[in-house]
């Protein structure tokens, strides 16, 4: 316990234990309801006759002879190729994540830095283009992307979320960079280092906190991202989640839900691991991790 | 730092942000101030395979392309296209006042203009979820600081799941289970033990979904930026507003709650801005007959099978922007003041 | 890193299409680029024009459900990011507006010889499109439940529709004896354009872009959605094609009209819903008044060529569509969808659509300002069913909405 009281009040450490309990249910309820369904046929799953169906999985049993099926997965992975939207969207999320990070520390150290009044004024315009509805931005893309012939490559999507995540990546490691004391890049500037050196050497392995408390921001819109990478990528270039939306179907046709359901299931197993795997990093990172506004 | 220094570290960040979103804007105001060239209609046969062959209306599209290539941007339209009945309806409005059964009449006809009507509903959506959304990552990280350190990992995970899933199944997920035939439809019929119950049915409880939903999504955000700066606030000004005496939520109260007020602001402004741009959850929700948002109506006008309004959706995307900078303004003030104190330091 | 990682990713999907052998007899050498919707019946022709690609065509394909919004922009460079866009007629006015799809006439007659009459879309004496499939909204009943309330013979107006569902409800059968996609936006306007083409009355004033719904046969339109409605679950506004057919599978519902394209699993005995399959009946769309027109307007697919590439990618991009609907598509996945194609013979998911065909069924209108008009419906519609305003404030509304969208487009001054 961090913070950590001199007498242990049980009843309070029972109040919090209770309530994370009950936030575990409704945050977690829903994902694990999908993870259960992900496992029947679409007739159960999404059953209007009756919800308990998701429980029993009678059509599934009808249809496959056991109460649980691999089918959704089987569609989705082998059928569909996700593995290769899979594949995309890593790249696409590790590759935002990073340049995203490089871009945002030196804008936002830079940011953090200088008293100039035009310093406040870049932070009130990177907050006036994150007002931006992305739609309305990447409609604008389309015809220059095509006329310049890279639309539909991977890069030119990482480049657009990149671009799309720096003012909140700004702001947020701006922030950060405010809660390290400027005497510690100023001593080591009067010791010899050049700016940028200073700025490597010292201020960045301070930071490794922010960096990651942001980072996990820029991954997550990344991976969740709809609206740039279904209209800015071609199909063989498709990340997840436009693949997943095209399983949903349209008006006319009906798609196969249950191949999405599965497919969302299975894009969150990476990432579970990510977190058990970095845990410790990201708990550290963020007990270490200073922020203010 | 000096003017030098600080221009190559803000460059690369800089250039991204002018190429990909300062060109786009200005283009999109340009665009809002302008309409399309009147298109040349010509009346063709056309034959289709049910119905045969008939006189039809078509763009005569060499003709129009004329026009186009003399002038690129097409016709001036000044502010037209602001106050025009999809948006800002002024000419609209002053009818309506003018011959008025009543107040509610008035308000009831202006509530059936688009723009109002989506405008009404974002500004709700904001006002309720931005704080609740607060609120709910703010007491998570709280409780969350007090269990053993062996469950935080997962604990912290499950958390960040509503960020997790995608809203397109999120919310799917969520619409079957809260239909009437749903687990939680039908939980909310039998506690409310009217079997007629139905949420999709209902305005208000339309509302009270999306509201709820919203919360749900936007809670992690909170909690995740709260907790750490939970993990900085200073021990010893706890001790010693202890050994002052002060109780528990004193000390949430006048030590750590002022401590996250700087934290608080970022999250609000982040929060602010994302719940005023809600748009998945209404389509998610297929709730477009309760609820449509600012952001719903420039992704209406620009689908291509609604005919790719651009100049329309330009002009609710700058009003959109315009109205956030308004919200916005009481941190703008507070971020000004910060700043100004920084540099007098 | 990230760019060998790019590099090797390509290279593996490269692999897949130019696999297959070149099997569809074409020696023109070119380059076919596609852009095509992305669901199950089209998946079918593009495996088989991919089918074509050899070491001197180069066939690939970009299935997409944003194929709409990325056409014109694509098609408007030049050379054309596509040669080829798969389109309906509700999607091709926005590509013939800018002049970006060009006239086969030659093409179809050097190509074409596998074409029907029925195929050929033709506009101002030119082919501008070729047909291969049609879909359309038409009547599903359940024969069941009719008979137990002593319905004896299939509706086929909307007064009978409203007729059996009132016996329905009062003999205690179903409470909600009725379905349709009624959410708010392209489905809602769908059912209203439906419903009007059925009336015979034109949406526009002839020869203009003004727009003519709010009429008498508007109103008597609006009068029957919202005489249906009352037959329907409360929560009939949230309720699109795709929660329909649950409803409909799930046995709630007794009649509805809904897309020919999504009959296949509900007639399906042995599939999801084998109570309700066998009894599941697809007849022509309920007609209106005495025009004697099914309220289904009917779609078609087809594809069209663009207008910024060379001649040869025409050529080879035209006999790659033309292996791609031949005769065999349609023998060889007779259920897959209800093909136009020469020698297709409708299968039990399709009687409902041919009905409608031969009954008189009218297409949707394929006019310039169309796409507008459906937007103004799909918003406006919903006060008047709520019962929040009159019929002629909510046509009023949608005709004002219409015309600020129209003069915003320059069809209307």
């Amino acid at each position: 316990m961090t913070s950590s009281p001199a007498r242990p009040n049980y009843t309070l450490t029972l109040i919090a234990t209770a309530f994370v309990l009950f936030w575990m249910v409704v945050a977690g309820f829903p994902f694990l309801w999908t993870t259960w369904g992900s496992f029947k046929v679409e007739a159960d799953f999404f059953s209007r006759a009756d919800w308990s169906n998701a429980l029993s999985g009678v059509n599934t049993i009808r249809q496959t002879g056991d109460a649980f099926t691999m089918d959704g997965y089987k569609g989705a992975w082998i059928l569909n190729d996700f593995w290769r939207a899979g594949l995309n969207t890593m790249l696409v999320t590790v590759v935002v994540t990073v340049l995203s990070l490089v871009l945002g520390t030196l804008g936002g150290y830079a940011l953090a830095r200088s008293g100039y009044r035009y310093a406040f004024w870049i932070l009130i315009l990177a907050l006036v283009f994150r007002a931006m509805p992305h739609i309305t931005l990447v409609s604008g893309y389309l015809v220059p992307f095509f006329q310049l012939n890279i639309w539909g490559t991977l890069p030119t999507a990482i480049i657009v979320l990149v671009a799309i995540n720096q003012p909140f990546t700004l702001w947020m490691l701006h922030s950060f960079f405010l809660s390290i004391p400027k005497d510690l890049d100023e001593s080591a500037m009067v010791d010899g280092c050049t700016r940028f050196q200073a700025f490597r050497e010292v201020i960045v392995p301070v930071m490794w906190p922010g960096i990651i408390t942001t980072g996990l921001f820029s991954f997550l819109l990344a991976y969740n991202d709809f609206a740039v990478t279904a209209m800015l990528l071609r199909q063989e270039n498709q990340t997840m989640i436009p693949k997943i939306a095209s399983f949903l179907g349209s008006i006319e046709s009906e798609g196969n839900v249950m191949f999405a359901v599965s497919s969302v299931v299975s894009a969150t197993v990476p990432l579970f691991i990510l977190v058990m795997f970095f845990q410790r990093q990201i708990v550290g990172g963020l007990t270490a991790g200073a922020v203010k506004g | 730092m000096p003017h030098k220094a600080f221009a190559w570290f803000i460059l690369p960040s800089a250039l991204a942000m002018i190429l990909f979103i300062a060109l786009p804007l200005v283009s999109i105001v340009v665009q809002s101030l302008y309409i399309e060239h009147p298109q040349v209609l010509t009346q063709v046969e056309s034959c289709s395979p049910f119905g045969g062959c008939t006189m039809e209306t078509r763009v005569d599209a060499a003709a129009t392309a004329a026009l186009r290539d003399a002038q690129p941007l097409g016709r001036f339209n000044g502010l037209g296209t602001y106050f025009n009945r999809s948006h800002l309806a002024t000419r609209e409005i002053a009818t309506i006042l003018k011959d008025t059964d009543g107040i509610a009449d008035s308000l009831r006809r202006i509530y059936q203009l688009p723009f109002y009507r989506a405008l009404l509903f974002t500004l709700c959506y904001t006002a309720v979820v931005t704080p609740l959304g607060m609120l709910a990552g703010f007491w998570i990280a709280l409780a969350v600081n007090r269990i053993p350190a062996v469950l935080k990992g997962p604990v912290i995970f499950v958390s960040l799941l509503p960020m997790i899933i995608t809203p397109l199944i999120g919310s799917l997920v969520i619409y079957w289970m809260v239909n009437s035939r749903g687990i939680l439809g039908n939980l909310l019929q039998w506690v409310t033990q009217d079997p007629t119950l139905s949420i999709a049915a209902s305005g208000p409880l339309t509302w009270l979904t999306l509201f709820l939903y919203g919360i749900w999504i936007a809670a992690p955000f909170s909690f995740v930026v709260f907790y750490a700066g939970l993990q900085t606030v200073p021990q010893d000004t706890l001790e010693s507003a202890m050994i002052d005496g002060a109780n528990r939520w004193e000390r949430v109260r006048f030590v750590i709650i002022p401590h996250l007020v700087p934290l608080a602001t970022f999250v609000a402004l982040v929060q602010l801005m994302d719940n005023f741009r809600v748009l998945e959850p209404i389509i998610g929700f297929n709730a477009q007959a309760s609820a449509t948002s600012l952001s719903f109506s420039i992704y209406n006008d620009l689908q291509a099978e609604n005919g790719q309004l651009f100049a329309s959706a330009a002009a609710t995307s700058l009003l959109t922007i315009a109205l956030l900078i308004v919200l916005l303004f009481p941190v703008l003030i507070r971020t000004w003041r910060d700043f100004s104190r920084k540099s007098a330091h | 890193m990230t760019k060998l990682l790019t590099v090797s990713a390509a290279a593996l999907l490269s692999a897949l299409p130019v696999m297959a052998l070149a099997e569809c007899g074409i020696s023109d050498a070119g380059s076919v680029r596609i852009l095509a919707n992305d669901f199950g019946a089209l998946d079918l022709v593009m495996e088989r024009a991919t089918s074509c690609a050899s070491d001197t065509l180069s066939v690939s394909v970009n299935q997409t459900e944003e194929h709409k919004n990325l056409q014109v922009p694509a098609l408007s460079i030049n050379p054309a990011e596509y040669t080829v866009a798969v389109i309906a007629n509700n999607s091709l006015p926005p590509l013939l507006n800018e002049g970006l799809v060009q006239p086969l006439d030659d093409l179809v007659a050097e190509y074409g010889a596998q074409l029907t009459p029925q195929q050929i879309i033709r506009i101002d004496g030119k082919i501008m499109a070729i047909a291969f499939m049609v879909n359309g909204m038409h009547l599903f009943t359940r024969a069941d439940l009719l008979e137990e309330a002593g319905i004896e013979s299939t509706p086929t107006t909307w007064a009978e529709v409203l007729d059996a569902a009132e016996a329905i409800r009062s003999q205690g059968i179903l409470e909600y004896p009725l379905a349709g996609a009624y959410a708010p936006g392209w489905e809602l306007a769908e059912e209203f354009v439906n419903m009007y083409s059925a009336s015979g009355a034109p949406f526009f004033k002839a020869g203009t872009a003004e727009p003519a719904i709010n009429s008498e046969a508007g109103v008597t339109v609006l009068e029957t959605m919202k005489a249906l409605t009352a037959y329907m679950d409360p929560d009939y506004l949230s309720i699109g094609s795709l929660e329909a057919s649950k409803m409909w599978g799930a046995g709630e519902v007794a009649m509805m009209n809904l897309w020919a394209s999504q009959a296949g699993p509900l007639i399906d005995a042995d599939g999801d819903y084998p109570e309700i399959a066998p009894n599941t009946v697809l007849t022509a769309a309920p007609t209106l008044g005495d025009a004697g027109i099914p309220a289904g307007a009917l779609f078609w697919d087809g594809f069209s060529i663009a207008s910024n590439i060379s001649d040869e990618d025409a050529a080879a991009s035209f006999q790659v569509m033309m292996h791609a609907i031949a005769p065999d598509l349609a023998t060889e996945h007779p259920t897959g969808a209800s093909w136009m194609i020469d020698g297709y013979v409708p299968t039990d998911n399709a009687v409902g659509i041919m009905a409608n065909v031969s009954s008189g069924g009218v297409a949707y209108p394929t006019l310039p300002y169309m796409g507008l008009m459906h937007s103004a419906l799909g918003n406006e519609l919903v006060d008047y069913l709520q019962g929040k305003e009159s019929a002629q404030e909510a046509l009023a509304g949608v005709e004002a909405a219409y015309t600020a969208a129209a003069q915003e487009r320059g069809y209307l001054n």
